[in-house]
């Protein structure tokens, strides 16, 4: 379909969830998740600030680099990996279908 | 004991509102709030972000919204206890309640009005399994008298301004050994204080430890030393007197979640009649509460706290009559 890309999501418990994810909706990963009432707080409503929406990307897609608000927050945040980004800063276009990405684990 | 008509527990946008919708019905207000400054994460958050969506202001920077709605609330003269944060409520013999805060400041009023937002704001904890056991057993995650850790061996994680700042504060003739670890090379916090500290690490007295993190602790009845976790590979030990996690503030529902509220997801269930809780007296408003079709928005919760006045006020005098005025007739008549 046009504009609908699809996204393979892990959840913290193991399962794959394929989400449909719309790109004409100026929407993101974490936004994503939501609409799909995954377990994702989202604390910070998508400002970079709370890294509740972490996710390990698990494709070799190419993404956006992070800017220095994500940066900054991923160094204050916990589980973080080579592969952690905010799903908050990953904005969802044509280019990203078939990412794969797992929820890190959360303290919050 | 503070006495007023309507405590407000939390200081953020919505909050602040209700002082002024409170105000227009002769209701004094008195806020609390766990942060030291009013304006919740408007001011804590993201003060220099600009809003969008508020009414009559095509863009506002939140700092600015939080300064001009305490310039609208100001007539009305509120009462704060800031870097308090509320504890535990009972119910009086004249069925008043009485708010009882962190600190033991009491307050006495026939409404509470819950404008938490996302929670208090407190320390993110490390996730490490016994870190409670060690809690001012030698882990602190806020620094309340630098004199504490005179002569002391103090670890420190963290990259932002805090962690920064303490190193610095710290290894300044306060504590006889100061150790920073960060998990990545670079610092995030403002220039000045990534400088500062750097170049007492390079003087040799801070030791910095980056490209890694704690990932144990260890000690009998109290903190003995700490296990570092090295990138790529690799664990040492050090041996310290105190670890101080700085990695900033997240918003918690806190003992709030223990006063009896019907929750839901972390969020208060309310009636959308007039914002009340399951507690007759005690209303919950802004991003704090829940009901079909629940929209966190700050426009919301101001919508939400000018219905929820109105109730309060017919539960304070249930026999008085009340006719809507509108501020363009009467004005702004403060006490």
């Amino acid at each position: 379909m046009e504009n609908i890309i699809n996204i393979t999501l892990i959840d913290r418990e193991g399962k794959e969830h394929n989400l449909e994810a719309p790109t004409d909706m100026n929407m993101n990963v974490m936004e994503l998740c939501k609409s799909y009432e995954l377990p994702v707080e989202g604390t910070c409503g998508g400002m970079a600030m709370c890294a509740t929406c972490q996710v390990y990307v698990l494709s070799e897609h190419e993404l956006p680099e992070k800017s220095d608000d994500e940066e900054a927050m991923l160094d204050q945040a916990f589980f973080v990996q080579q592969n952690s980004r905010l799903g908050c800063q990953i904005h969802l276009t044509n280019e990203l279908d078939g990412l794969r990405l797992q929820l890190a684990d959360s303290v919050d | 004991m503070i006495e007023t008509d309507i405590i407000i527990i939390g200081a953020g946008p919505c909050g602040l509102f209700t002082v002024f919708e409170a105000g227009l019905l002769k209701l004094r207000c008195h806020l609390i709030d766990a942060l030291p400054q009013a304006g919740g994460q408007l001011t804590e958050i993201y003060p220099k972000k600009p809003i969008y969506d508020i009414p009559g202001f095509p863009e506002v920077l939140a700092g600015d919204l939080i300064h001009n709605l305490m310039a609208q609330a100001a007539p009305f003269k509120p009462g704060f206890t800031l870097g308090e944060r509320c504890e535990s409520f009972q119910v009086d013999d004249d069925g008043k309640f009485i708010v009882t805060t962190s600190k033991g400041t009491l307050h006495k009023a026939p409404i509470i009005a819950i404008a938490g937002g996302l929670g208090s704001f407190e320390p993110r904890k490390p996730p490490i399994s016994n870190i409670a056991d060690f809690e001012d057993k030698g882990i602190e995650y806020i620094v309340r008298d630098p004199n504490f850790y005179k002569d002391k061996k103090v670890v420190i994680s963290g990259g932002g301004d805090s962690a920064l700042d303490w190193a610095h504060f710290l290894a300044n003739g306060v504590a006889k050994e100061v150790t920073l670890i960060h998990r990545s090379k670079s610092f995030r916090g403002h220039p000045d204080s990534v400088q500062k500290a750097m170049d007492m690490a390079e003087a040799g007295k801070i030791k910095l430890i980056t490209d890694a993190e704690v990932v144990g602790i260890n000690g009998s009845d109290k903190l003995s030393s700490i296990t570092i976790k090295h990138l790529p590979e690799g664990e040492t030990t050090v041996e310290t007197d105190h670890w101080l996690p700085l990695f900033g503030l997240s918003p918690k529902l806190g003992p709030l979640a223990d006063w009896g509220l019907n929750i839901d997801k972390n969020s208060i269930e309310v009636n959308t009649f007039d914002y009340s809780t399951n507690i007759p007296g005690i209303y919950a408003i802004g991003d704090i509460n829940n009901y079909p079709g629940k929209l966190k928005l700050i426009l919301c919760g101001f919508h939400e706290a000018t219905l929820m006045v109105q109730s309060a006020f017919k539960r304070i005098y249930p026999d008085k009559n009340y006719v809507l005025k509108y501020t363009t007739v009467n004005g702004v008549n403060g006490f």
